[in-house]
This record gives C-alpha cells, structure tokens and sequence, in this order.
C-alpha cells in the first residue's frame, strides 16, 4: 500500500491483491450500503475545485455509513483563496477531522497533503494527475460485469492524449493482462511515454483511427472519454474528426454478449441518447458503484476494513 | 584533464584543495552557487571560456583548502555529469572523482510544470532519478518527467 501512512494518493503502490481486496470489500458494501462503522467519525472534503459529482458520492459514502462530514466545495469560499498555504489549510483542518478527501488544481497536491498531515488523505483529484478513486470504480465495474479482471479486451475511445483515467488504467491494469485497443483521433492519440510503459509492461495493444461497428466487435469493454474542442490545437481538425467519435446504438449490432459501456461521466455528446436504453450502456450504474467503492477507501484509510 | 596548455598549469600553482574541471563553460556560475563557494573564505580562482580538446570550451575551478563530501558532489550531477574533481593534496592530483548521479535530487531543481504543488508552495522540490545514463529526472509530486537539458535550478 501507499507509503504515506494509509493514505490514497495514486494507485501505483497497490498490487495485485491489494486491488482485488479493496474491490473485494467494495462488494461488501454493495451487499449492505448503510452501517454505523462511521459512527463517532469526522471526515472533511476539502474541494480547492469544484466537483460536485465526485464530491456527492464521497459525502454520501460518509454519511451512508454514519460518520460525519465538514468542508467546503469551491476554495473561493476559503482562506487559500486569502492566500493561505495548502499547508496551514491541512494542518487547521486535521486539527478537527480524523481523515480529508481532497480534490485540488495543483498536480501534486495530495501526495505533499500526506506529507504534512497527521490525519490520512485520500486524493479525489489532482489537476491533470491522479484520481485513484475513479479508477477503482471503472475496475469494479469490470469486475461486476465480466466476472473477472484478467484477460480483458478493453477498448479506450477518445481523448486517450489527456484522459487521467484512461492513463491511470493502463497502471492499475498491469497486474490481469488485458489487451487495450487504443481509438481516438490523431491529435488526442495515446502519447508515447504510455505506450513505452506498456511495452515495457507486456500490455498489449493496438491502435486505432477508426471508431466502427467493427472495431469494437470483439470489446469486453468500451471506456468512452469525452473529444473537448479546447485539446485542439487545429480546430479544423476538430471540426472533422468531432463526430467521428461518438458513439451511436447501430454501431453495437456486433457486440459481444458481454459487452459493456463506461463513461467516467459527465457525457456531453460522444455516447447518443438512444444507446442509454441499449442492455451494453452501464455508465449511469458505473457512476452508483462509486458509493460503494468509496465506502471501502474511506474504511481503508482509517484502518477499518478486515 | 589534459597534460597540455594553461590548465595545466592552475592546477600545479594549488597547494591543497580541489580542481573541478570539465565543467560546461555556461555553467560554471550554476556549480558555484550550488557548492555555496560564495560562502567560502578560502582563495578560489574561477576560469571560464578555457579551450579545451574534448569540449571546445570549459570551465575550471580551483578551490583552496577544501574537499567536497559525496553529497555536495552529486547536486552537480544535475547541470554537468562530466565534472570532474581533482583532489590536490601537496601539489599532486591524489584522486580524480567522477560524479554519480544521486537516486534523488532534492531541493535543487525546479519543476518544469507550471501547475505543479512545488511551484505554488513554499517546499521543497523532489525528483527521482528514473534514468541515470540520460539524466531524466521525475517529480515526485506531479510525476512529470524533466529531461537533461532542460533542467533549472532553483
Ligand atoms: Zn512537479
């Protein structure tokens, strides 16, 4: 586990077992959603950027499982917006709070967070960074749906360039030998030093600029991500690839049994409205197993779970 | 070092001390803020734009009286992993030390990413050394990569 105490920070010091383990305890909680193994507990989430829907789901973890919540959701409620270090800001509130789910701007942040804090922090977001529960729940939901992690093929669409999760994927996955098919655009391909990674890894992969019917025939899974007009530098290159990358239900008329549709959400146009209702689509139950998810890092991290 | 020319002859006119040489001629100012010679009493010479055979043009510097612990050494990995230091003891060179580079760099180096927590905190900066022969460098906070040469101190 990580080396800073029992905090989260990235997903780089779990292995093999300690994935399975937390997932395991994740479907625990999934069994039975609401205890009292928070009871007597204060947790803050401190939101230095706004994320309502991540914040949401951890503060509804907390409460489900009878603990408390403080914090704030947008740091220009707060001293650093004053100019207060990250600091002082986390030694003031580990003063009150037996663990902090943060979420920041700055790359970073968390992990010099759990240098400086004697309570544990969990990381719900550093810029362009590490999210590590988001990745958990995108492998829970693998997990649910195939049965297994190992020996999946899993397709990433998009924006594969910035996509955090997508990066972080490639990372949590190296312990089940999966197979990725990399489709997006070739302004937003999956950059270099990734590839090098799964090269020196052993994770297979192949590449794609076409996203069809065909590509996505032999999937387990469809992690779609979202093509942003602002990750281009050519805006004609956007206007010509933008809808080349969406997903549509006809395109799904190939698709393994098994197949099925995440998103890490919010969706904006590349999944249509028809594909919702479609057996595949999963990213609306993706998002509900986060609760669960979190549940288990939040016990995790103040050394609850057995 | 070479047998020939002015360099030479510094490093035979210093009693005891150290000689760094082959440092990068634009870097020469970079090892003595990084050694903190600013804050030594004893004579130091600093010569700059020297020709040199193997690299067309270097530095030296020559410090009385003074060794430098593994330590010190190894900060200037990170500007100049050529350097070598003479070790003068009695007028004859005892050791020529090359430096290795470190398995950490802290406090040295500035991160290149503008959005990284070091660049925003009063902190100190930690990179891991993740490839030694090409001098690549990662933040241990943003986990960007700084390759050899585009690498600012401090
Ligand atoms: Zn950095």
């Amino acid at each position: 586990m990580d080396q800073t105490g029992r905090s989260l920070i990235s997903l780089e010091g779990l292995d093999r077992e300690d994935i399975l383990w937390l997932l395991g305890h994740a479907a625990k909680f999934e069994a039975s959603p609401n205890s009292k193994i928070l009871d007597g507990k204060i947790v803050a989430t401190l939101f230095f950027e706004p994320s309502t829907r991540t914040r949401l789901s951890f503060e509804t973890a907390v409460n489900r499982l009878g603990g408390r919540v403080i914090g704030f959701s947008d740091a220009a409620t707060t001293s650093s917006s004053k100019g207060e270090t990250l600091k002082d800001t986390i030694m003031m509130v580990s003063n009150y709070a037996d663990l902090i789910i943060m979420r920041h701007y700055l790359e970073g942040a968390a992990r010099y967070a759990s240098e400086v804090s004697p309570v544990p922090i969990i990381n719900a977001g550093d810029g362009a960074n590490q999210h590590p529960s988001q990745t958990m729940l995108d492998l829970y939901s693998m997990l649910k749906t195939q049965g297994r992690l190992d020996d999946l093929h899993i397709h990433l669409v998009g924006d594969l360039k910035y996509g955090r999760t997508v990066h972080s994927m490639l990372t949590a996955m190296r312990f089940f030998n999966p197979t990725f098919h990399f489709i997006s655009p070739d302004e937003l391909k999956m950059p270099e030093e990734y590839k090098e990674y799964c090269r020196n890894n052993g994770i297979k992969f192949e590449e794609h600029t076409r996203f069809d019917e065909e590509t996505i025939a032999d999937a387990d899974i469809l992690y779609m991500t979202r093509v942003q007009r602002e990750r281009f530098t050519d805006l004609m290159e956007y206007e010509r690839v933008k809808d080349m990358f969406i997903l549509k239900n006809d395109m799904l008329r190939s698709a393994k049994e098994n197949l099925k549709i995440l998103h890490p959400l919010p969706r904006v146009n590349e999944i249509a409205q028809d594909v919702d209702a479609n057996p595949h689509a999963y990213y609306f139950q993706q998002a509900k197993n986060g609760l669960y998810v979190r549940e288990a890092l939040i016990c995790n991290a103040l050394n609850l779970l057995k | 070092m070479e047998k020939t020319g002015k360099s030479e002859l510094l490093v035979a006119a210093l009693e005891n001390g150290t000689v760094i040489d082959h440092i990068p001629s634009d870097k020469v100012f970079d090892v003595v803020n990084l050694l903190g010679l600013t804050n030594i009493d004893t004579p130091i010479t600093i010569g700059s734009n020297l020709s040199s055979r193997k690299m067309g043009s270097k530095g030296i510097i020559k410090i009385a009286d003074r060794y430098f612990s593994e330590e010190e050494c190894s900060k200037l990995s990170v500007i100049a992993p050529n350097i070598v230091l003479n070790i003068i003891r009695d007028y004859e060179v005892v050791e020529k030390k090359r430096i290795a580079m470190p398995d950490q760099v802290r406090g040295i180096v500035k991160c290149g990413n503008p959005k990284c927590i070091t660049n925003h905190e009063p902190m100190q900066t930690v990179f891991d050394v993740v490839d030694k022969e090409n001098g690549t460098l990662r933040c241990r906070y943003c986990n960007k990569d700084i390759h050899k040469g585009e690498i600012k101190l401090l």
